[in-house]
């Protein structure tokens, strides 16, 4: 097996509240492979979104050791996360996020206009199949359409990791499969090593490996045999 | 040049809240609009005093005396610290003019044979310098020859000096440094057309004045270092047998002292206007920013996750500010442009330089923007490091739901009183009390700015009335040249005409008390005066006592003396007697440092049989211009001035020189009382736009949910009313205390009318900015707005 992209081992992450503890991770290893799509399940509140934002640089860890390739993430400041964040990682999250005021292409060249060898934005979006709404307003678009354009935001710069928040947690089924079969289409063209959170069971079998995460704690991981196209399951 | 997508960003969120961006644009426009006009102003007032008294020699120490023959030049010469003199022959001259009913007065000021005096030399606009040879030659002030048309080479003046009418040719007009602020004594405002200064040859006007070898004025030049203060007193000294009359420094040389006391005024708008300002649009732009960045958590969150530094996003909302600081900039150059350029017009009637223009050099540009630009940072700073510390998982989530409930209103229960959507003005209110204390302030602020422009007037009435409703009631007032006797008085009353004349005995005199001395007048009244008495604030006759003087308030508080003390008086006239005079009143006069008694006190002190210096006379009107003229011609009469003229004056020289002050003060109040209103209740409506919308959806008409929006504006105004009225009134004592109270104390009145303008002036404000807003309420996008999230 090659060497992991992303390598986490022994990940706390406390929030304290006052008085309360909250431990969202109690414990977590976690490798990611190159060019691999792994989808990670859990409950709600079982502590997925803590572990990709500390996988992404969005936050740090309690205790634990997070490498990206030979950068210990763990140990980096601000500014390392955010060269991190803006070199390497590409993010998708659940309410888009896209930035109201900018049209398509403009949420596309926010990325594109620090990336380094970025693609044009105009492929990005193609990609997604977004090539005939470039110059359409987040308000002007579907909710699926919205996610498509922030899947091409954050493919956009070549990310060497593509992190997704529930990307369909805010869609219809027919939709959700619409921008689950882009991400699988950009890992496979691309290349790019991908994480996908869903709580929705089903959306496992389009993975390369399943990851479960319980309480904070990693239940199983499992490689599957075959992937499943996202047309092919539903929800 | 690719436009980034965050600057697309900018622009579009600028273009989104236009309203916003306006009105704090504008606020910054008004500080650094008042900054250039202020400063602007005074330098053109301060280089064109510098220039002219450097390139005329403007002399440091004076000294008027009764006659002196040129012999003694030699002695002052040799004063301690004189470094070069200038004797010369002062007098007055009555000047019958074509356009006017009465004669006009003037000053005539001698110019040494040899061409251009050592001292206060000429600038001569127009013609050339009189000929010693030509007796007849003269050269009249610019101001005077402008208001009649006079030029040099062609005009032919008529002059009495001593009684004696002379035909005098103009070969020149001309400005000296000691009139740039030629002044009628009566109304305090400069009067062009009653008033000039002629300037004639020596030898010329040593004949006219019978001075042949004389002189009865000099003008000093210091060595450097040297005190003014210890040449003044050593002057008085030694000028006593040739009766002088009392030596001045620059300080005290009227037409200096009036350039200087509005400089210093303006130097203190030039600080507090841009204050008041600029203050107020950093806190609009700290209100008004951070609700974008509320706004925008998640736009900044995702641009931290997107790989933008920390640095990055707040430079683009720091971009957002420096783009409202130069577009008020941009607008408020021009306008300070004009207001100084309108400024300085209004002050070229008064100060006579050779060239004086409003002037506008970048530097002062520069130091209007980067203080606007530090005030604005200021503003933002904390809002803009708040966005750079924003951790990037964090503002992923919406922002908690602020907790309620811990206010003193609540615990108190007031509360529970009011409407469930009144108690909702009440909590949100009360949740920022700071923001409603600021914005109150920032309101009273505006009805502050209000009130100093317009206060000026207030005085004026009640002032008007005393000055000529109890003071000066005589229709002609007579200066003399030599005291007269009772006996010479009562031939007055024989002139047709002529209804009461009397007379009062005024002395120049100098006090002193321990180690301070001023100069200042005795003025003697008659028993039974009635044309003139002394008055005091706000309109009282005050009664005499022969046992002692009744001195202005100012001047036992300079001399730190009280009524029972005695000060010490030397006259500086006739035999100059010295003597110790108790005080036995104050009085609450309104300029000078004066002391008032009994003729008889008066006539006491000087050791003279009861003589008086100034006449007052009521006459019949259809008599009125014969006596004038009749008057003028005497030999002892050195000046007629007719009470009407002075009010004329007074009322239209006040009027033009403060309405435009007004105006422009209050159109900057507006805008402040706006761009606080306005974002305010954008703010607001931006905050609430959610819960309004579903207070609509669930039956609240519009009206009601305004009326839940716009009562938090209310109440702002509400507190700020009360606030900007001893705000006011403190600002209007800050302002009048730049004026000099040696010279003038005017009454410090706030009228109930300037009150309630200032509050009218903020009500407008906010009725004007809340129905822009009320429009925004009416087109709530009910589905829109409970779509959108946070
Ligand atoms: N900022 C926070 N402060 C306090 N507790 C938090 C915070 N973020 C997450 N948690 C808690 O951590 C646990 C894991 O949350 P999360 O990782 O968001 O779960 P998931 O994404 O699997 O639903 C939850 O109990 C949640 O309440
Ligand atoms: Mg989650």
């Amino acid at each position: 097996m090659a060497e992991p992209v992303l390598e986490a081992r022994g990940l706390t992450k406390v929030y304290t509240m006052g008085e309360v503890e909250v431990r969202a991770l109690a414990g977590v290893d976690f490798f990611l492979y190159p060019a691999e799509l792994v989808v990670l399940l859990g409950a709600s509140g079982s502590g997925k979104s803590t572990l990709l934002n500390v996988l992404g640089g969005l936050d740090t860890p309690t205790t634990g050791r997070v490498t990206y390739r030979d950068h210990v993430l763990s140990e980096a400041d601000e500014g390392e996360l955010t060269r991190y964040r803006r070199e390497h990682v590409g993010f998708v999250f659940q309410f888009y996020n896209l930035v109201p005021s900018l049209t398509a292409r403009e949420n596309v060249q926010l990325v594109t206009d620090i990336a380094e060898d970025p693609m044009r934005a105009e492929d990005a979006l193609a990609l997604v199949g977004l090539g005939d709404r470039v110059d359409h307003f987040p308000a002007q678009l579907s909710g699926g359409e919205q996610q498509r354009v922030a899947i091409a935001r954050a493919i956009a710069k070549r990310p060497d990791v593509l992190l997704c928040d529930e990307p369909t947690g805010a869609l219809d089924c027919a939709t959700g499969q619409l921008v689950l079969s882009v991400l699988a289409k950009v890992n496979e063209e691309l290349g790019t090593t991908t994480a996908v959170i869903t709580h929705n069971v089903p959306i496992a079998a389009m993975a390369d490996r399943v990851v479960v995460l319980s309480n904070g704690l990693v239940k199983s991981d499992t490689r599957n045999e075959a992937r499943r196209r996202p047309e092919d399951i539903s929800w | 040049m690719v436009i980034s997508a965050l600057t697309r960003k900018l622009f579009r969120d600028i273009v989104q809240m236009r309203g916003q961006f306006l009105t704090i644009a504008l606020v910054v426009a008004c500080g650094v609009g008042a900054y250039i006009s202020t400063v602007g102003t005074f330098r053109a007032i301060d280089r064109a005093k510098d220039r002219f008294y450097e390139e005329h020699r403007f002399a440091d120490v004076w000294a008027p005396l009764e006659r002196a023959p040129r012999s003694i030049r030699g002695r002052i010469e040799a004063v301690d610290g004189v470094h070069t003199v200038e004797t010369r022959i002062v007098t007055h001259a009555t000047l019958p003019m074509p356009g006017l009913p009465e004669p006009a007065s003037a000053t005539v000021v001698s110019v040494p044979a040899s061409g251009e005096p050592a001292l206060g030399t000429l600038f001569v606009r127009e013609g050339r310098l009189p000929d010693p040879t030509r007796p007849r030659e003269v050269v009249v002030s610019e101001p005077f020859a402008k208001a009649h048309g006079l030029r040099a080479g062609r005009s032919r003046i008529k002059a009495v000096i001593e009684g004696e009418l002379l035909e005098l040719d103009v070969v020149g007009l001309a400005l000296s440094p000691e009139h740039v602020f030629t002044l009628s004594a009566a109304i305090m405002m400069p009067d062009d057309r009653r008033y000039g200064v002629l300037w004639m040859s020596e030898p010329a006007l040593a004949a006219a004045s019978r001075m042949e070898g004389a002189f009865n004025d000099v003008a000093l030049r210091l060595q450097p270092g040297a005190s003014p203060e210890a040449v003044v007193h050593e002057l008085d000294r030694m000028l006593v047998p040739w009766g002088g009359r009392g030596a001045y420094a620059r300080k005290d040389q009227p037409s200096h002292r009036a350039v200087e006391g509005e400089l210093a005024q303006l130097q203190g708008f030039s600080t507090a206007i841009p204050v008041i300002f600029l203050g107020v649009a950093a806190f609009l732009l700290n209100v008004v920013l951070s609700r974008v960045v509320e706004l925008q958590r998640r736009t900044i969150a995702v641009l931290r996750a997107l790989g933008y530094r920390g640095a990055e996003v707040a430079l683009h909302f720091l971009e957002l500010v420096v783009i409202v600081v130069l577009v008020g900039a941009a607008i408020g150059v021009p306008i300070g442009w004009w207001v100084g350029d309108q400024w300085t017009r209004m002050y070229q009637p008064y100060f006579r330089f050779p060239a004086f223009a409003f002037e506008l050099d970048a530097r002062t540009i520069g130091t209007a923007v980067a203080a606007s630009l530090a005030a604005s940072l200021v503003g933002a700073l904390r809002v803009v490091r708040a966005v750079s510390r924003l951790a990037p998982a964090e503002a992923m989530s919406p922002p908690a739901p602020p907790v309620f409930g811990s206010t003193l209103a609540e615990r108190v229960g007031v509360l529970r009183l009011m409407s469930a959507s009144a108690r909702m003005v009440a909590r949100e209110t009360l949740r920022r009390p700071a923001r409603l204390l600021l914005s109150s302030f920032g309101i009273a602020l505006a009805m502050a700015v209000v009130i100093v422009g317009s206060f000026q007037f207030d005085a004026i009435d009640g002032l008007m009335d005393m000055q000529f409703g109890m003071m000066m009631r005589e229709d002609l007032s007579i200066t003399l040249r030599r005291p007269v006797t009772a006996n010479e008085l009562s031939a007055m009353r024989t002139l047709p005409g002529v209804r009461r004349a009397e007379g009062s005995r005024t002395v120049g005199v100098r006090f002193r008390a321990g180690s301070h001395t001023r100069t200042g007048a005795l003025t003697g009244q008659m028993p039974d005066a009635d044309l003139r008495r002394v008055v005091e604030w706000p309109g009282r006759f005050v009664p005499l006592d022969r046992e002692g003087i009744a001195v202005s308030r100012k001047l036992a508080e300079v001399l730190e003396l009280s009524v029972g003390d005695t000060v010490d008086v030397e006259a500086l006239e006739g035999a100059h007697p010295r003597k110790p005079l108790r005080i036995v009143r104050l009085v609450d006069d309104l300029g000078g440092l004066a002391a008032y008694a009994p003729l008889e006190t008066v006539a006491a002190f000087m050791d003279e049989t009861p003589v008086v210096s100034s006449i007052y006379l009521s006459v019949d009107p259809k008599d009125e211009l014969a006596l004038d003229a009749r008057l003028r011609a005497m030999r002892n009469v050195a000046g007629v001035g007719k009470r009407a003229d002075l009010i004329d004056a007074f009322r239209t020289q006040t009027a033009e020189s403060m309405a435009l002050f007004t105006r422009i003060i209050t159109a900057f109040a507006a805008v402040i009382a706006i761009g606080i209103v306005y974002n305010n209740a954008r703010v607001a409506l931006s905050t609430r736009a959610h819960e309004l919308a579903s207070l609509r959806v669930l039956g609240f008409t519009r009206g009601e949910v305004s009326a839940i929006l716009l009562g938090e504006l209310a109440l702002q105004v509400a507190l700020a009313i009360p606030v900007g009225f001893p705000l006011g009134k403190f600002f209007a004592v800050a302002m009048m205390s730049t004026v000099d109270p040696e010279q003038y104390r005017f009454p410090l009145v706030v009228s109930t009318a300037t009150y309630a303008f200032s509050a009218s002036v903020v009500v407008v404000a906010a009725v004007v900015s809340a129905l822009i807003v009320r429009r925004r309420v009416d087109h709530l996008d009910l589905i829109g707005v409970l779509k959108t999230r946070e």
